[in-house]
């Protein structure tokens, strides 16, 4: 599965260099580096990270269901990137971000004690009670930008879309794939982690640090995305579901096939956008959310692995 | 209870005077007429939709279950834009408001039925994976939406977007006139079917035993539900928690089972919540259309306690 992958991802960013509104002359060398070049690799990094960012937060909650847009991780940082927006416009990128960061993380933190007394036996009411805590915090959000009139950038945030990429205006994504990567590091932890507190500290792990740096990471790769492409739902939930039904649960194994093959997914839901209606483009989050959501309707609604899930 | 639910009708007959006669001066008239229309469309909204959730949670034998929770709107809106999307804004412009309308009720109570009904057919057994079903329906119905409105026209575009908000601001008069008298007649087919709800409330074994007709009273209260979301969707625009706001309150108020008392109960604190909400943000706070953001908000939180208190399982 892992070959097959990356030989879809390869063949995806010839792809996505060669497609797009702009024609192939003269500059094309120039189109590359400041258009196509810079859309892929923000394609590819976001794919990637959210993709691992899902499996990091189904591990620590112990729940196949849970990513990102359903724990309200999402919409935290949203809020907290209209927060800043309110109180300091003029703040630095590296400021705001880190707004929106803890932002996100705090209502990761929110999500984890309102589902604290459930049991990890509950596997459809813990995203039930995210995507619920989320639309909640949503809401917030757009009653703020309702009354500072920052609605359109709300809109930005919450559709996901790469037609704005260009050289100079994503190379923050490379920071979210460098969380990724680190998260592969700790891939065991996070695994032993996964077992509950009190396994994890039997086998000798500081099960509360794990968490921490796991729900950190999540954040910072949450917070990364939406401010800078916007948020593109259920990717995290669905491209860890399919690996896992093919190759397994091992983290340390499965973390590279999960990068790659959201990469691969995001690129292609990308390309399919900017194809369907040349040449107007489609934004990846609404293509992205509209399989997604197919495809975790097909998870829930298989027969038989009702409680196995 | 019939003191209660009179006290209720007082309430909002009280609410509806304040919103209409608050600070009146100037041109009276204009005012009042300009007025009592968003009075009327607050009036069959909230009372729609305080009705439709009493009747799907008494099929589905659940307080907390609404249709707007489990995709209705959302699954108006799909089958709005899919219209104009078949019809191309210029068939669709010509249909006419009845024919529209009715066609797109039709559909929806269609769809509804095959839907639904195929989730709660079944009987009310996982809760919590219905509930979360309903959820993803609805961000898949708003996601295609949302993708269809990007491969249309701007010109229709500019159609669908008018169904596509929560807004009493700009309301189309024939549509209310046609929406308002549907409503009641989905209402009043409601009271005639209310003692058949309350036999329906007891189980389906019971309730069959007793000699009714289960599950063609499933599909007509499946159908009253469409027409009335579909009426209520139509007007303004989806609103999720409103339903279930208006039937925890009226269940509040108005302690009892039986849907001849529910169902107006409901109707009346729906409508209540939307004149008040909107006389506060409107006249006292001067905020515009943050109204439908604030009922989202504060009927989530609802829900979300519901949820965490254990009334799902």
């Amino acid at each position: 599965m892992t070959r097959l992958s990356v030989i879809a991802l390869i063949l995806l960013v010839i792809a996505s260099m060669m497609i797009g509104a702009a024609r192939m002359e003269g500059q094309a060398l120039w189109l590359i580096w400041v258009s196509r070049l810079p859309r892929t690799a923000a394609a590819l990094l976001t794919g990637m990270s959210l993709a691992v960012a899902g499996v990091i937060l189904q591990q620590l909650v112990r729940n196949r269901f849970v990513e990102p847009a359903t724990t309200g991780a999402a919409e935290g940082a949203m809020l907290g990137l209209i927060g800043i927006t309110l109180v300091a416009p003029g703040a630095p990128l590296i400021v705001k971000m880190t707004v929106a960061a803890l932002a996100s993380l705090a209502s990761l933190w929110g999500f984890l004690l309102l589902i604290r007394r459930m049991a990890p036996r509950d596997p459809f009411l813990i995203p039930l009670t995210g995507i619920l805590w989320g639309g909640i915090l949503g809401a917030g959000a757009i009653w703020f930008a309702w009354g500072a009139d920052l609605v359109q950038y709300l809109g930005s945030w919450m559709t996901g879309d790469f037609s704005g990429v260009i050289l100079g205006r994503y190379e923050l994504l490379w920071l979210s794939g460098a969380v990724a990567l680190v998260a592969y590091g700790l891939a065991d932890a996070l695994t032993i982690a996964g077992m509950g507190r009190a396994v994890a500290t039997g086998l000798g792990l500081n099960h509360d640090r794990i968490m921490a740096l796991g729900l950190a990471a999540v954040a910072t790769v949450t917070a990364l995305v939406v401010s800078t492409v916007g948020s593109i739902p259920f990717l995290g939930l669905v491209v860890p579901a399919i690996v896992g039904r093919i190759m397994g649960e091992n983290l340390r194994r499965v973390l590279p096939t999960v990068a790659i093959l959201g990469a691969a997914v995001t690129l292609a839901a990308d390309i399919l956008g900017r194809v369907i209606r040349w040449p107007y483009e489609i934004p990846v989050g609404v293509i992205v959310g509209v399989l997604g959501a197919a495809v975790f309707l097909f998870l829930l609604l298989r027969p038989g692995h009702a409680r196995t899930a | 209870m019939r003191a209660r639910l009179s006290l209720l009708a007082l309430a909002l007959v009280a609410l509806a005077a304040l919103y209409l006669l608050f600070g009146l001066s100037g041109r009276i008239w204009f005012i009042l007429e300009l007025r009592s229309v968003k009075l009327a469309s607050l009036l069959v909204v909230g009372a729609g939709t305080g009705i439709a959730t009493v009747l799907f949670q008494t099929i589905s034998a659940n307080r907390i279950l609404t249709p707007g929770i489990l995709g209705f709107d959302s699954l108006f809106m799909f089958l709005q834009t899919l219209l104009v999307m078949v019809l191309g804004g210029f068939g669709y412009a010509t249909l006419g408001q009845m024919p529209k309308f009715l066609s797109e009720t039709a559909l929806m109570t269609a769809a509804a039925v095959a839907l639904f009904g195929l989730l709660l057919g079944r009987g009310p057994r996982d809760l919590a994976r219905m509930l979360l079903v309903g959820v993803v329906i609805g961000a898949l119905f708003r996601s295609a939406s949302a993708l269809m409105v990007r491969l249309m026209d701007p010109s229709e575009f500019a159609m669908v977007q008018g169904a596509m908000f929560a807004s009493f601001g700009a309301v189309n008069r024939t549509a209310l006139a046609i929406t308002a008298v549907l409503s009641a007649l989905a209402a009043l087919a409601a009271m005639r079917l209310a003692p058949q709800f309350d036999v329906m409330t007891l189980g389906r074994k019971r309730a069959v035993g007793l000699g009714l007709a289960y599950d063609r009273l499933v599909l007509m209260a499946l159908a009253l539900t469409a027409v009335l979301t579909a009426a209520a969707t139509a007007l303004v625009g989806p609103i999720a928690f409103l339903g279930l706001i208006a039937v925890t309150m009226a269940h509040a108020a108005v302690p009892a089972a039986r849907h001849a008392v529910l169902i107006p109960a409901a109707a009346i604190t729906g409508a209540s919540i939307l004149i008040a909400g909107q006389f506060l943000f409107e006249r006292l706070l001067g905020l515009q259309s943050s109204l439908a953001a604030v009922i989202e908000f504060g009927g989530g939180l609802i829900f979300l306690v519901l949820v965490l208190k254990g009334k799902v399982r």
